[in-house]
């Protein structure tokens, strides 16, 4: 026998005693339990030493290019799909195609999938205006719009939101590690400032 | 009522004041109290060991002895956890189905001390007086698998005279864990070393406990050091009065 | 034949196992104060910050059973999951190898890197991959692994060994972590401090250009979905997405126990595993992937090595529910003090006390089931609700009965426990050991305690014998006592 079929073979044998699947009963909160608190989102995402600014859907090109102004940011990559009303006014670069060239841009903006109250995440599936995985990863700056009708409750919301086979990144705050002492600290290989632009539904 | 004490083996052979404290308190609340003579052990020791074999007549033997009497009460949360989860196990283990149902039925009259007064004899106020100051210690299995609660702190706070004070870290094992203490005596006793440091700073006379096993624990350790904290089992609070002094 | 090569076969891998008993092991950590200080330091504050994110959940308790039962109910069909893992995975380009044992992975593993012509690769931390010693055998064919977690770092730069499952490096404080650095990373600023953020900021200097240059990457997996093929990791520093995205070779060796059925399950464990572990609402980076993602080469090896033999018991499967949050090592009393060497596994703490002999099977591993105070501590902390306590004491039997089968003649201890049980189950001889004991005659003639009564002696006096037993009392004067009358005014 190959090892697929020792191991499956194994498997059976180990349940010769033939355990019954318990039921499995879902009265946790469910998806579509409650609707989603954007106060709270903003809160949980600032939380993690992100920062979030907020603002109405009419002037998004401007707060855009106000933060960028007020981090200093001259230059920065914006994804094909990103709502073009929306763009700031600062130079803007296309999506990178070579690590090298990845390596060099220091600031991405993006749109995003949904984002989770409970938890203050914003989850990425590489969407329009989203780019690949890897063009949230390695600039050292990252700016997200959040729409406020993109915010879901809580995890089952997002999960009954999402596609489980789009690559999916979910973000919760700036890098951090807690490998020395168990203490959070902000900033290790991904973006380590976050900025979270939470736009007010038109 | 008519309730039957069951002592454990610890108490009947090396702490007999906790035994009789228990039935002061009882016959106190104006209850009869009974010790049946047959009883020894619950059978712990021999199923955390890895004995289940050896237990299994210590499980029968407990069913068997107190079978008769509508409510048992042990001056242990650790051996009531036993009784309660442990004995229909072992009884399972060995396809004893019969046995099974009468642990089972026997396990849910046997309490232990503070669960008997507040649940099943409405009382926290047992009339008593210590005028000490006391730190309570909740033992792993009185809270973790009786899940006794704020039980013995409700009896402790309505004693007369007493000072209550909070333990840090009060939770945290002392290390006891029955032959764990023998098998892996030098974890036990560094467990045993923070437990006693956390004890020191309340300033308390005195440290409180449901359960013989782990006082005796604390108590070697105290004694060693002689640091003057001494132990005192609940039923031994509960049952000094003003008059006993 | 057929059916000895399907029986469920524990692991022979030497990482999960040591020659030396708990006790003698607990010894180093117990005699170093400085690992001391910094384990209660760090498992106190990681407990104050789980008890907090759980407590904000209203539904935590019904979180927790449904996840027990997804696992429970996963393995209970396990040869369907995989079977429907694999066509997913399958399906969507990447490609699935299986392996019994950890040398079997270890050479899939090292034969698809050398398919590559590459050398230099990078890891994300992987339990699986540290239990079958991936890189000890990726060295031997002479390809370098460079583990990208911080604390994996700090492990593999300082020669030394994981002492936990979450936080490898929790038995080392930021001055020992900046010591290791200024040592051994090359260009690393000699004037490195020891303050956390500067530390992570060297390990980020380092690690950037292996990233950007590395051609293959190797992962573990915190769960895989049966119904779609889609894995899933969870981590926090970037690290993982750096090694999930940018080589085009991914290879992730998982465990078969790692599959959930639905995708809809996960929505139960990505509330329960950040909580439980690094006692965050959610870890700053959780990726996942189906199959053949954004163009890269995927294979992942599903892994046995001992999982089945630990599937084969009815008593001890459920260990199989574990997710590896670690959240039972940072309460457990023992693992605190003793640390994580002391279990000498890679699996340490009150679940590897449990999961470590069940894959190596018990012979090789008799004295973890006996490392713990039975205090349950880990029981009520497990997101997955794996009674880690009844299963200490369901091995130390297997453990006892090992031995018996052994050894012809009892052991001391099994001798003293049958003693014990026959003095126990006769009044008459219960009573004259009682009374034996009362008159002070101890340690030789009390057949009721087993030995060695000296290891409590050592650290703690034992009780002052009384006069008499409370059966002697009850006998002399207690029976005769009658109830007070109920105390009308008092």
């Amino acid at each position: 026998m190959n090892a697929r079929e020792t191991i499956l073979q194994r498997v059976r044998t180990a349940l010769a005693d033939r355990p019954a699947a318990p039921p499995v009963v879902r009265d946790y909160h469910r998806a579509g339990s409650r609707l989603a608190d954007v106060d709270v989102f903003a809160e949980r995402v600032a939380d993690y030493r992100a920062t979030v600014h907020r603002c109405g859907a009419s002037v998004v090109q401007e707060r855009l290019s106000d933060i960028l102004r007020a981090r200093s940011i001259t230059e920065i990559v914006v994804p094909q799909g990103f709502p073009a009303e929306w763009v700031p006014t600062v130079r803007t670069a296309d999506e990178p195609v070579s690590v090298e060239e990845l390596d060099r841009i220091s600031a991405v903006l993006t749109t995003c999938s949904l984002g989770i109250e409970q938890t203050g995440t914003i989850v990425l599936d590489a969407g329009p205006g989203q780019g690949p995985r890897v063009l949230t990863l390695v600039p050292d700056y990252h700016l997200v719009v959040v729409r406020e009708d993109q915010v879901v409750a809580a995890v089952p919301d997002a999960v009954a939101a999402l596609d489980a086979t789009r690559p999916q990144t979910w973000i919760s705050g700036p890098s951090a590690t807690s490998d020395i002492e168990l203490q959070r600290v902000e900033g290790v290989h991904g973006p380590r400032t976050l900025d979270v632009l939470l736009v007010a539904s038109a | 009522m008519r309730i039957a004490l069951f002592a454990t083996c610890l108490v009947d052979g090396l702490f007999p004041e906790v035994g009789k404290a228990t039935v002061t308190v009882l016959r106190r609340l104006g209850h009869q109290v009974v010790f049946p003579m047959e009883q020894t052990c619950c059978g712990q020791m021999h199923v955390n060991t890895g004995y289940p074999r050896e237990a299994l007549p210590l499980v029968r033997r407990y069913a068997d002895t107190f079978e008769p009497y509508d409510a048992i009460v042990t001056p242990s949360g650790s051996c009531a956890g036993a009784i309660r989860h442990q004995h229909a196990q072992v009884a399972r283990q060995f396809g004893d189905d019969a046995l099974v149902d009468r642990v089972e039925a026997v396990a849910a009259r046997s309490y232990e001390l503070s669960e008997l007064l507040v649940d099943v004899l409405g009382v926290t106020d047992v009339g008593a007086s210590y005028p000490h100051r006391v730190t309570y210690h909740p033992t792993c299995h009185s809270l973790r698998i009786l899940r006794v609660g704020d039980r013995p702190l409700r009896l402790l706070r309505a004693v007369d005279g007493i000072d209550l004070v909070e333990l840090p870290q009060a939770q945290t094992c002392c290390g006891f864990g029955g032959t764990f203490a023998l098998k892996n005596s030098e974890t036990s006793t560094a467990m045993l070393a923070d437990k006693m440091r956390a004890i020191q700073s309340t300033g308390a006379q005195m440290c409180a406990a449901t359960d013989a096993s782990c006082l005796m624990h604390i108590g070697g350790g105290m004694s060693r050091l002689d640091v003057g904290t001494e132990t005192v089992h609940l039923a031994q609070i509960l049952a000094s009065t003003k008059d006993a002094r | 034949m057929t059916t000895f090569l399907g029986m469920p076969t524990a692991s022979p891998t030497v990482h999960l196992r040591t020659g030396e008993s708990f006790p003698d092991a607990a010894r180093t950590g117990l005699a170093d104060s400085q690992q001391r200080h910094n384990l209660r330091v760090a498992t106190t504050t990681i407990r104050e910050k789980r008890a907090g994110v759980v407590a904000e959940l209203d539904d935590w308790e019904q979180l927790r059973a449904a996840g027990a039962a997804i696992k429970d109910a996963t393995l209970a069909e396990l040869p369907d999951h995989l079977e429907r893992f694999e066509a997913a995975v399958t399906e969507r380009g990447g490609t699935v190898h299986w392996a019994r044992d950890g040398d079997e992975a270890n050479a899939i593993v090292t034969r698809l890197i050398q398919a590559t012509g590459e050398t230099d690769v990078v890891k994300v931390k992987s339990m699986a991959t540290e239990e079958i010693g991936l890189n000890e055998a990726l060295a031997t064919a002479g390809i370098t692994a460079t583990e990208t977690d911080l604390a994996e770092l700090i492990v593999q730069l300082g020669d030394d060994r994981p002492s936990h499952i979450l936080v490898p490096a929790i038995h080392r404080n930021r001055s020992e972590i900046r010591d290791i650095f200024r040592d051994h990373m090359d260009d690393v600023d000699p004037g490195l401090t020891n303050d956390p953020e500067a530390l992570a900021g060297a390990a980020r200097l380092y690690l950037r250009r292996r990233f950007l240059s590395a051609k293959v990457a190797i992962s573990g997996a915190n769960f895989g979905v049966a119904e779609t093929g889609t894995l899933c990791v969870l981590e926090s520093e970037g690290n993982g997405r750096m090694c999930l995205t940018l080589p085009r070779t991914l290879i992730t060796v998982m465990g078969i126990e790692k599959l959930v059925p639905t995708w809809r399950d996960l929505e139960v464990f990505l509330q329960l595993l950040p909580r439980s572990s690094t006692g965050e609402r959610m870890n700053p980076y959780t990726s996942m992937w189906t199959g053949a993602t954004e163009g890269q080469d995927f294979h992942v090896v599903l892994l046995d090595n001992g999982r089945t033999a630990t599937l084969a018991d009815p008593h001890g499967r459920s260990a199989l529910r574990c997710i590896r949050c670690s959240a039972c090592l940072n309460v457990c009393p023992v693992y605190e003090r003793a640390g994580g060497h002391a279990y000498g596994s890679v699996y340490p703490g009150p679940i590897g006390a449990v999961l470590s002999p069940q894959l190596t099977g018990v012979k090789d591993n008799p004295s973890l089931p006996f490392a713990s105070s039975l205090c349950g501590a880990c029981y009520d902390v497990c997101p997955v609700a794996i009674d880690i306590p009844t299963m200490l004491v369901h091995l130390r039997a297997e453990v006892v009965a090992a031995k018996r089968e052994e050894h012809r003649v009892p052991t001391a201890e099994a001798a003293s426990m049958t003693a014990a049980a026959w003095t126990m189950t006769s009044r008459r001889r219960w009573t004259a050991a009682l009374r034996s004991l009362s008159l002070g005659r101890v340690a030789r003639r009390m057949p009721a305690l087993p030995p060695p009564l000296s290891s409590w002696a050592r650290s703690r006096d034992l009780p002052q014998m009384p006069r008499e037993t409370l059966r002697d009392w009850w006998v002399r004067e207690g029976s005769d006592v009658p109830p007070a009358a109920p105390e009308e005014d008092a």
